[in-house]
């Protein structure tokens, strides 16, 4: 296996390097085909691989010496421990499947044989980041995806907007990536390594101080990828991009990234309180803020969007309380129903001929019933219907909310549920229920989606429903009790736990009580919505029409131009007094200054150049004067 | 003959000849008739000529007058060529002031 390791990454980069050169040329079922069958090879490498990190721990395989600089040794090589190998398994397996989906979708797109190319490079890149023994293999991959995400934002690049938003999420990441930069800066100067393996077997070397600081940079990095407050605007306009992009890569697997960093620090964060109290405070408030924001959204993604960077809230939640596996264990139940329900969206958005507004909709259900039944399993999901996979894992993090932070936490996380219920609902019955809204052109061309975008979806749907069943909760008495966590508690490659079981001191009283409460809510709240929304006076209405605070929210309460005033527009004035004060004066009136000036010594050399021969004899015989002065004087 | 020559000090010779090459150096300076101007470097010519001729008697060495006779050879041919160009000057311009000879400016 250790010599098959680098394959895992390289067959997707083999992928890009196929499609990017002759993808112009090729049928697209040919590059249809590399692109899905480089990530199906592997998806089951990396199957293989799980099997054997079950069996005999971790697996290291170091490809080649990468750089080495005084005592920093940097290896281009892999450590797949328990962590890393689910990563790896979400990032090929729901990977693969909306590479499929792609096929389908994209098909009418000029630039397919471009966008699979970007889609393997990104996976390439993902695999990077999660697989890498070292830091600076996570930051390797943690620049490729965030290009890869800026390529596919801009991937239809001939509207302007849409290079913007390419823009903003690339120079958003940037900020963060400082953050993650000197956290790794400030690693090497602490404990004088960057192998994962290394520095987690010496923790105990750096002092607090050092640790948080340490944890907190690291957390500015999770921040930008992941979509936290302040970082978070450029998740929502990163909806720009083609729908299995938004799907794949700012819903399922890039912007856990994150949460993935943080996990992998599990050592470092447990040591340091601070920083994951305040880990927790901006998860639990970009999870709020997020979601009453997706309640007034109108775009059928945009809602999709919030609700990412709502989740995304709940999972640095569950970092901040210490439950790493439980965060990660809602990256994977997250990345089921979410990619889920990007792609329903899609083949939405496709069936609509390219509409996105949910007021142009509505009782699409008849029209496209696998679409509509996937879709309420993702809506259900996503709000904690029992049984489903985000009810596990959604009342996990709040049984440790609760545990560890205390009922105002458990309070916070069930407004976010509630929240959730309520514009997944939303945006479920005005879509699919009521009656059609759209024009009679769109009502002809109304179409259920190919086999080909079906299938992937109904293949997540599955896993949408039993994804929760990894990780059940002991009290429930399911016989696999925690199996996921107990998974990761085992020995990584620093001797200790990859992620240690968290503890949790509650009364199984408690914790039936407090799943039954969430429950309760979403349940009455799922049919309380039903009779709300199936309403034609309940329906979103148009943007003239809002109250004001309605319209607020559908502002996303003017942080964009909140940033703007605070952030753009002093840069650019900034930048436009250093044009002209510092380019066009200094600069470039030094470099025109030394021209003119050279310019004005050769006009008055030139008077000298008289023709008149007298002139010159005059200066020659002084020459020669002098010359003898000087010699024999 | 020696005896006379030698009797005359080195010196005045040198202060003859440089008195009279900067007569000629004043004159192709200052005058502005091509023909005085040739007749100023045949002056300076012939104070190197003297102090050639001076030199080489006082050291009793003969490469000295050899050279003088070069010299008088090459300036008689200058004197040939240049007063040709005048020649030509004059039958150009109707003049020989040489300081509207400055056709090659600019």
């Amino acid at each position: 296996m250790n010599q098959l390791l680098p394959l895992i990454p390289f067959l997707p980069f083999l992928g890009f390097v196929i499609n990017g050169l002759f993808g112009k040329n090729m049928s697209k079922t040919a590059v249809g085909l590399i692109g899905s069958g480089t990530l199906l090879a592997s998806f089951l490498l990396t199957v293989a691989c799980f099997n054997q990190v079950s069996t005999s721990g971790p697996i290291q395989s170091v490809l080649y010496n990468f750089l080495t600089v005084g005592n920093l040794q940097i290896n281009f090589g892999f450590l797949v421990d328990h962590l890393s190998v689910w990563m790896m398994l979400i990032v090929t397996g729901v990977g693969f499947l909306i590479h499929v989906y792609s096929i389908g979708y994209m098909h009418d797109d000029a630039g397919f044989w471009k966008f699979f190319a970007y889609l393997n490079l990104f996976i390439f890149s993902m695999l990077l980041l999660v697989m890498g023994d070292n830091f600076v293999m996570l930051f390797f991959g943690w620049e490729g995806v965030g290009l890869c995400s800026y390529l596919l934002i801009g991937f239809w690049y001939t509207n302007r907007d849409y290079g913007v938003a390419a823009r903003k999420a690339f120079i958003m990441n940037r900020i963060g990536d400082l953050g993650l930069l000197l956290g790794i800066f400030l690693i090497f100067k602490t404990y004088g390594s960057l192998d994962y393996a290394e520095v987690f077997a010496r923790l105990g070397n750096g002092d607090t101080a050092t640790i948080t600081t340490i944890c907190i940079l690291l957390f500015i990095g999770a921040m930008g990828k992941s979509a936290q407050i302040p970082l978070y605007t450029w998740l929502p306009d990163a909806m720009a991009g083609p729908t299995p992009v938004s799907a794949l890569i700012h819903a399922a697997t890039m912007v856990t990234a994150g949460v993935y960093l943080v996990a992998r620090c599990n050592g470092l964060y447990s040591l340091s309180p601070d920083a994951l109290h305040l880990v927790a405070i901006i998860g639990t408030f970009t999870a709020i803020f997020a979601a009453i924001i997706g309640l007034r959204q109108n775009d059928i993604k945009k809602v999709l969007a919030y609700s990412t960077v709502s989740q995304l809230g709940l999972m640095f939640l569950a970092l901040g309380m210490g439950a790493y596996s439980t965060a990660i264990f809602h990256v994977t139940t997250h990345a089921f129903f979410k990619a889920l329900l990007f792609l329903a969206a899609g083949s939405v958005i496709h069936g609509m001929g390219g509409e996105q507004d949910i007021r142009n909709m509505g009782g699409l259900r008849k029209a496209m019933p696998i679409t509509f039944w996937v879709f309420l399993i993702g809506t259900f999901a996503i709000s904690g219907f029992p049984l489903l996979s985000g009810f596990f894992s959604k009342d996990e993090i709040f049984a440790y909310a609760y545990g560890h932070g205390g009922p105002i936490w458990w309070g916070l996380g069930l407004l976010t549920t509630v929240l959730t219920t309520v514009y997944m609902c939303r945006l479920l019955y005005v879509t699919f229920f009521g009656d059609f809204r759209g024009t009679d052109e769109q009502k002809h061309h109304l179409h259920e989606s190919p086999k080909v975008m079906t299938i992937p979806l109904m293949i997540l749907a599955t896993l949408a429903v039993v994804g929760g069943f990894l990780n059940t909760p002991h009290f429930l008495h399911l016989g696999s009790a925690q199996w996921l966590a107990h998974w990761f508690s085992e020995t990584g490659a620093a001797g200790s736990s990859v992620i240690p079981m968290a503890e949790m001191h509650l009364e199984e009283s408690t914790e039936w009580a407090l799943m039954l409460i969430t429950t309760g809510l979403v349940l009455a709240l799922i049919v309380a919505l039903y009779f709300v929304y199936t309403k034609r006076d309940n329906l979103p209405v148009a943007d003239s029409a809002q109250s004001s605070l309605a319209r607020l929210i559908a502002h996303k309460f003017y942080v964009d131009e909140i940033y703007d005033f605070l952030f753009i527009k002093p840069t650019e004035r900034l930048s436009k007094l250093f044009h002209y004060y510092v380019d066009i004066q200094g600069i470039d009136g030094l470099v025109n200054g030394v021209g003119r000036g050279v310019e004005g010594l050769g006009t008055q050399f030139r008077k000298l150049q008289n023709g008149n021969i007298e002139y010159y004899l005059i200066g020659m015989v002084a020459g020669v004067v002098l010359l003898f002065l000087t010699l024999f004087l | 003959m020696l005896e006379v020559i030698r009797s005359i000090p080195i010196d005045y010779y040198v202060y003859y000849a440089a008195v009279l090459f900067i007569i000629g150096v004043f004159g192709v300076l200052t005058r502005r008739n091509a023909i005085i101007v040739l007749m100023c470097i045949e002056l300076m010519l012939n104070a190197v000529n003297l102090l050639l001729a001076a030199f080489s008697t006082y050291l009793a060495d003969a490469q000295g007058q050899i050279m003088v006779f070069f010299i008088m050879v090459v300036a008689a041919a200058e004197a040939a060529v240049g007063l040709g160009i005048l020649v030509m000057i004059y039958r150009n311009t109707k003049s020989t002031d040489i300081s509207l000879l400055d056709k090659l400016r600019n």
